[in-house]
């Protein structure tokens, strides 16, 4: 059993470090999108005319294909793990900041009113109200953007072996060793669903005023917003 | 050296835009593969979408079905389906439908799930069949919304058409695999700027599609 996980030595990983590897690819670029969509999002929701060029311009970004974006890098980055890890958290911003905007413009006038007369002021207000309203948009957005950022790492093999268990593809390929395909390939995919369900975990402790035991992802996903805006929208986006 | 003289030296040399490895058939290989997997996904896609949204049942499974698609790396799935069958169509085609299909259910189920009750209520009194109710009444409403889902597929198609190039298939990708091979870097770069102008295309002719077909009183309102 233990050799079926052994790593052709030019990997210079474990099967474990080569997971390791990944997370860290995926994970620090949608926590680099987050911290941009934030003020980005704030930003939309205060000047509304903000708002439909900053769509048009995210989804022209999106539009961009990450291969062709990880080549276009190669000139200022080289074959480094950041030519992977920014069009990673561009793609992720794109998500957030429709998800965050929409998300934050739910809050209801009144609730918005009441925090007001209980004298919160700006920044109080959004951090403790807004966001927390928020909340479940913005994990319907942190799951999107963590799961295709996790199969997306993959294609950064084609740039100078980049890719973590992606890495495993070339050298299934070279070595004709179908293993070492399938353990990338299922790998990544056990490796999304995972990320996937400790998020929805820390939705669930973050928000505990949601109605849970409902179960299935679906209901936990549209019972985050009601009516199906554009955010709703952006998130139907699956990887790239 | 900056990027745009590459693209610039890329597109100004005419051996590019000539025979085997020309950029017209390159192109034409990559709208091949997109039209085909995009029709294949929307053949499965849509009919499945609009009677589940029609009916309003499924709406869970959809979702499920939607993660685990997203869940799956169409790349390493390509590179193990080339592996397993070999050389041929079905390990490139397979990856891009699994990748377009979950787009197409879950938006055409959302967008026959909001459509505005009543209209559909007062079709049905009116003595509309079922069919008619689908197709006259839910569907123009839903439209954009579903145009935009086949949108994102198109566009996810485009750019994942790419790496097809790497299980030695033809299409956009064959310039950024071959130049990185080579360390031809201006290669690299001129494939990679045909492909953001393909994806924006396509964004491009969706948008002409969405004011052809949708109807004004709902382009209106929404």
């Amino acid at each position: 059993m233990t050799e079926f996980f052994d790593m052709p030595s030019d990997l210079q990983n474990s099967y474990l470090g080569l997971v390791g590897l990944h997370l860290r690819e995926a994970l620090l670029p949608v926590l680099a999108g987050l911290l941009v969509a934030l003020p980005v999002a704030q930003l939309c929701v205060r000047l509304r005319w903000l708002y439909p060029p900053v769509l048009w311009v995210t989804t022209v970004l999106y539009a961009i294909p990450s291969l062709a974006f990880f080549v276009v890098l190669i000139d200022y980055t080289g074959m480094s793990e950041i030519t992977v890890m920014i069009p990673l958290a561009v793609y992720s911003l794109v998500v957030f900041v429709p998800a965050i905007v929409d998300g934050v413009r739910s809050v209801p006038r009144e609730t918005l009113d009441a925090a007001t007369a209980m004298g919160f002021g700006p920044v109080r207000r959004y951090v403790l109200v807004q966001l927390p309203i928020a909340a479940p948009a913005i994990f319907a957005g942190l799951r999107v953007a963590s799961v295709s950022s996790i199969s997306l790492v993959s294609v950064g093999m084609l740039i100078g072996n980049q890719g973590a268990l992606g890495n495993l593809l070339n050298s299934g390929m070279i070595y004709n060793q179908p293993r070492l395909v399938w353990l990338s390939v299922v790998g990544t995919a056990v490796l999304a669903v995972l990320v996937d369900a400790v998020l929805i975990g820390l939705r669930v402790l973050l928000t505990p005023w949601m109605p849970r035991g409902t179960g299935k992802t679906g209901r936990a996903r549209t019972g985050a917003d009601a009516r199906p805006g554009p955010a709703a929208l952006a998130l139907k986006d699956a990887a790239r | 050296m900056n990027v745009l003289n590459f693209v610039d030296a890329f597109f100004s040399d005419s051996a590019h835009w000539q025979g085997y490895d020309g950029i017209p058939t390159r192109v034409l290989e990559h709208i091949q593969y997109t039209l085909m997997a995009l029709g294949i996904a929307a053949a499965v896609g849509l009919p499945v979408g609009l009677l589940t949204g029609h009916t309003g049942r499924g709406g869970n499974t959809l979702a499920l079905i939607a993660t685990a698609g997203r869940a799956l790396p169409s790349f390493g799935l390509m590179v193990l389906l080339f592996v397993l069958l070999g050389l041929g169509m079905a390990p490139v085609m397979i990856p891009l439908v699994v990748l377009a299909v979950p787009p197409i259910l879950v938006t055409t189920y959302e967008a026959m799930r909001s459509v505005d009750p009543a209209p559909v209520d007062a079709a049905r009194g009116m003595g509309m069949a079922e069919a008619e109710v689908l197709f006259r009444v839910e569907l123009p409403v839903a439209l954009p919304l579903i145009l935009s889902g086949l949108r994102s597929a198109a566009i996810q198609i485009v750019s994942t058409a790419t790496i097809a190039a790497y299980v030695s298939f033809g299409g956009l990708g064959r310039y950024i695999v071959d130049g990185l091979y080579q360390r031809d870097y201006e290669k690299v770069v001129g494939g990679a700027t045909l492909v953001a102008v393909m994806a924006l295309t396509t964004l491009a002719v969706f948008w002409a599609v969405g004011r052809l077909t949708v109807s004004r009183g709902v382009r209106r309102s929404g």
